[in-house]
């Protein structure tokens, strides 16, 4: 059997870069989001919601056809920035992000919508500007749920499957994610390979989400 | 002198207008009325979180807001302390550090114990505001207003949650920082007991319009 080691690395890869963009870019929306009196507000917040409906072989798909360089924008970026985002990591982590979208946007702008009106009201009448008080006041209100919606994007992300199969393929050491191998080695009946990537993805995740859980852990207490 | 005229609709099922003028010195206006009648908008306007539609702000001289000239500075820039009814103490610093972040000058530590101190608080500095009493909650949140040597304090409805030995022990203080600080205090209530001992002068409001003044 072949210890394969680099679809699970590559897996960890593309969770933790798409995980930090998404922290750098969710923020901002989500802040947004909670505040905003906007018209716009509804129609943004049905595009942040859209890939928890879609299947992700739907946003595979179009992510494909738009990153082409058949097409115009793939074609674009392929003259001019030398960059073929399909079949490539690159390409995987875009459509990650897009995929990974709600999971992070959505827990963290209700958490900040949640966050009292006059806390927020306090910091500005202690002379606070507006970005002195997201990060000292909402965004520390809104800690566990940034923390949660980290922790729950991470995962997803090493667990998708349909999506990066779209963009990506299966290019080995490339874009050969664990969840790919799985999928291949079981077609090709190599059960113990699949079981082999199975177990890191299955316990890694298992400690990830136990690791959160145990942080979050309160004992109740007894009267 | 502190002048104060202002105009609001207020968002209330009869419709009423929040009509005001009130002239006033350093000294303690107790608003007097029943829920709903504007007091508490009062308040946010001066403090610039509300923005009344037509009206005039004069504080200590300069003036905050004014709709003929078109002035309206931001709370930021209104040199207030506001205490407000829920205390509004962040939840993720202890006592000291609300404190500290309302400091204007951040090396200003001694002026920070002397406060803590007057309000009784010294022992609680490391505290969460989450372990503390609504009266030890309501002390910390005057210290925090008092802490930026305002121009004017508002309080909104400060004794509301507080039982009968609280209240006299946080009204002696309050009296005592009014005549050490020498500013106006406008003083939110809808308890006349609350403010008959520790006001110069009460502003009966109905109905959006001061009624009598007394």
């Amino acid at each position: 059997m072949d210890y394969d080691f680099i679809p699970f690395l590559l897996s960890l890869k593309l969770a933790s870069i798409t995980t930090v963009i998404l922290l750098l870019i969710g923020i901002p929306i989500a802040h947004w989001l909670a505040f905003t009196s906007s018209k716009l507000k509804p129609f943004i917040h049905t595009l942040v919601a859209l890939p928890l409906v879609l299947p992700p072989s739907v946003i595979g798909f179009y992510f494909l056809l738009l990153f082409s360089p058949a097409n115009s924008v793939g074609k674009f970026l392929e003259d001019n920035f030398n960059l073929r985002l399909v079949f490539s990591f690159e390409g995987l982590i875009i459509g990650s992000v897009f995929f990974g979208i709600p999971f992070m946007i959505n827990p963290i702008a209700s958490s900040f919508e949640n966050c009292p009106r006059s806390l927020i009201e306090a910091a500005y009448t202690l002379g606070k500007s507006k970005w002195e008080t997201i990060q000292r006041v909402i965004i520390p209100f809104s800690k566990t749920a940034i923390f949660s919606a980290t922790i729950m994007t991470f995962a997803h992300t090493l667990g998708e499957f349909g999506l990066v199969l779209m963009i990506g393929g299966s290019i080995p050491d490339k874009t050969k994610l664990a969840s790919i191998a799985i999928y291949q080695e079981v077609e090709m009946l190599h059960y113990e390979s699949a079981h082999f990537q199975s177990i890191l993805i299955l316990m890694f995740s298992f400690l990830l989400l136990f690791s959160f859980q145990i942080t979050q852990y309160k004992p109740r207490k007894k009267f | 002198m502190n002048k104060i005229l202002l105009k609001k609709s207020l968002n209330t099922k009869s419709n009423t207008t929040l009509d005001i003028e009130l002239e006033f010195k350093d000294e303690i206006i107790a608003l007097f009325g029943k829920s709903g009648v504007g007091k508490t908008t009062i308040l946010r306007c001066i403090a610039g979180l509300s923005n009344p539609e037509e009206g005039y702000i004069e504080i200590n001289g300069s003036i905050w807001f004014d709709s003929i000239n078109k002035v309206n500075l931001s709370p930021q820039q209104r040199d207030v302390g506001f205490v407000f009814q829920d205390y509004a103490l962040f939840p993720n610093m202890n006592v000291q550090d609300n404190l500290k972040f309302a400091l204007k000058d951040k090396n200003d530590l001694p002026w920070l114990e002397r406060v803590l101190e007057s309000v009784k608080m010294t022992s609680f500095a490391k505290r969460k505001p989450d372990t503390l009493s609504g009266g030890e909650k309501q002390r910390i949140a005057f210290a925090r207003a008092i802490l930026r040597k305002p121009k004017i304090l508002l309080m909104d409805e400060p004794l509301s949650a507080l039982d009968y030995e609280a209240r006299l022990t946080l009204q002696e203080e309050i009296l005592f920082c009014q005549k050490e600080l020498q500013i106006p205090i406008l003083w939110v209530s809808h308890d006349k007991t609350e403010i008959e001992k520790v006001a110069s002068r009460i502003a009966f409001i109905e109905d959006g319009k001061i009624v009598r003044l007394e």
